[in-house]
């Protein structure tokens, strides 16, 4: 936090408005956001259901494309992207962890996790070597060959992080990712999201209502009525985990 | 080609009873067309103008067509969620769409020729006791004419909505509850 001016900026929007439907009965569920999210950061998005928090988090991950403005990753302008290549930015450049874990039902924890690397072209060997390192760094080398139904929420939920990890992206984009854990294991996600974050240099970027997710961040963005309402700095985020 | 090959193994490897009630609807259908055919092949090879089982043809394609169409719809409706997770994780539309392909070339390819071979055996049998049994190429022609019908007819039911489904952006998709 201290060097602000030095930061680089990872994702940047610009006056980005997103409305669903048309005419009178539009809904705005944005209305010209711009911020500036830099490298290396933990940033929390915060606001009320339906303040658009999950919208402008779904633009910032190239998920979903804004009716106006523009959203800047790596300075490139992901509305000029073709499908191809904003497929080839999800699989390098973001990384995904969704409340509800969304892992591939049909696969084990290691096919889930090398499933991205595949994608992005290396050999079933190399990624079966890194997935097993990846799985035993969120905890679950012991648990490579189980399917997600045999897997608890926690477990499933450090196998969603593992994966978001494959392909060693500049930025993780988790949306509410202990919405659907108890305390306890929420509290242990948070602390292995804040690890990575610390260790690998990742860039994190999290839609949360949860309050100990904020104790850990850098900044957050405050959403009301699709609009940024206030940024705030939260200078005690070092010392959390420290 | 091999990852998206393992992906719709796995698919139905895991959602085998699934799988097995689709293959199955696809070939009962084809078993229908299949015997059908036989009968007007057995009796206009015994001299008879089967011109009026024509209709019956055309309706055991339709009918077909209908069963095929629907299983496969949904099986893709139903896997919305998962094409936009494999989205995030970077695969590519054409990734999503050669799953559903080869996925429906498999069950396609079993469903229409167990269809086939036991729908053309059945009354192939069936006639042969009435005396008029059917000489072997319009047999094997049968069985092949409903494989490859069967096979065409799965794929492009597939093909459709798994199209749609990858070209949705992905925050639509995983938006979807079925």
């Amino acid at each position: 936090m201290t060097d602000v001016l030095n930061r680089d900026i990872v994702v940047r929007t610009v006056n980005v408005a997103k409305m669903y439907g048309e005419g009178e009965a539009a809904v705005h569920a944005l209305n010209g956001v711009s911020c500036e999210i830099y490298r290396g950061e933990y940033l929390s998005i915060m606001g009320p259901s339906g303040s658009g928090k999950s919208t402008l988090f779904n633009m910032i991950g190239g998920l979903d494309k804004p009716s106006e403005g523009s959203v800047f990753v790596n300075s490139v302008d992901i509305a000029q992207l073709t499908a191809r290549e904003l497929a080839f930015l999800r699989c390098h450049t973001i990384g995904y962890i969704f409340q509800t874990f969304n892992l591939i039902t049909v696969r084990t924890a290691l096919e889930n996790v090398t499933l991205p690397m595949l994608f992005a072209g290396k050999t079933p060997e190399e990624a079966d070597e890194a997935g097993r390192v990846l799985l035993d760094t969120v905890g679950l080398g012991h648990r490579v060959h189980h399917r997600p139904s045999e897997l608890s929420g926690g477990q499933q939920q450090r196998v969603a992080i593992a994966r978001a990890l494959a392909n060693s992206p500049a930025i993780v984009l988790a949306d509410e990712p202990t919405g659907n854990l108890d305390l306890k294991t929420g509290q242990d996600i948070i602390e292995l999201l804040k690890d990575l974050n610390k260790t690998r240099g990742v860039t994190i970027i999290s839609a949360t209502h949860d309050h100990k997710m904020l104790d850990v961040s850098d900044r957050i963005f405050h959403i009301r009525d699709g609009v940024m309402d206030r940024v705030e700095e939260n200078a005690k985020s070092q010392a959390v985990l420290a | 080609m091999w990852v998206a090959w393992n992906q719709a193994l796995a698919s139905i490897r895991v959602r085998f009873l699934r799988q097995i009630v689709t293959t199955v609807g696809i070939s009962l259908g084809i078993a229908f067309f299949c015997s059908v055919q036989i009968i007007r092949v057995t009796e206009t090879a015994h001299g008879e103008s089967a011109d009026r089982l024509k209709w019956l043809v055309a309706t055991s394609l339709v009918m077909c067509l209908v069963g095929v169409t629907n299983s496969m719809l949904m099986s893709v409706a139903e896997r919305y969620r998962e094409i936009g997770t494999i989205k995030c994780l970077g695969a590519s539309d054409s990734f999503i769409v050669k799953v559903f392909f080869l996925e429906a070339v498999l069950l396609g390819l079993v469903g229409s020729s167990v269809g086939a071979i036991l729908g053309s055996s059945f009354m192939a049998l069936a006639e042969k006791y009435q005396g008029n049994p059917p000489g072997f190429a319009g047999f094997a022609t049968t069985v092949v004419l409903g494989t490859v019908i069967g096979l065409v007819m799965t794929v492009s039911a597939a093909i459709a909505p798994a199209m749609q489904a990858a070209r949705m952006p992905a925050a639509a998709a995983l938006r979807v509850e079925v």
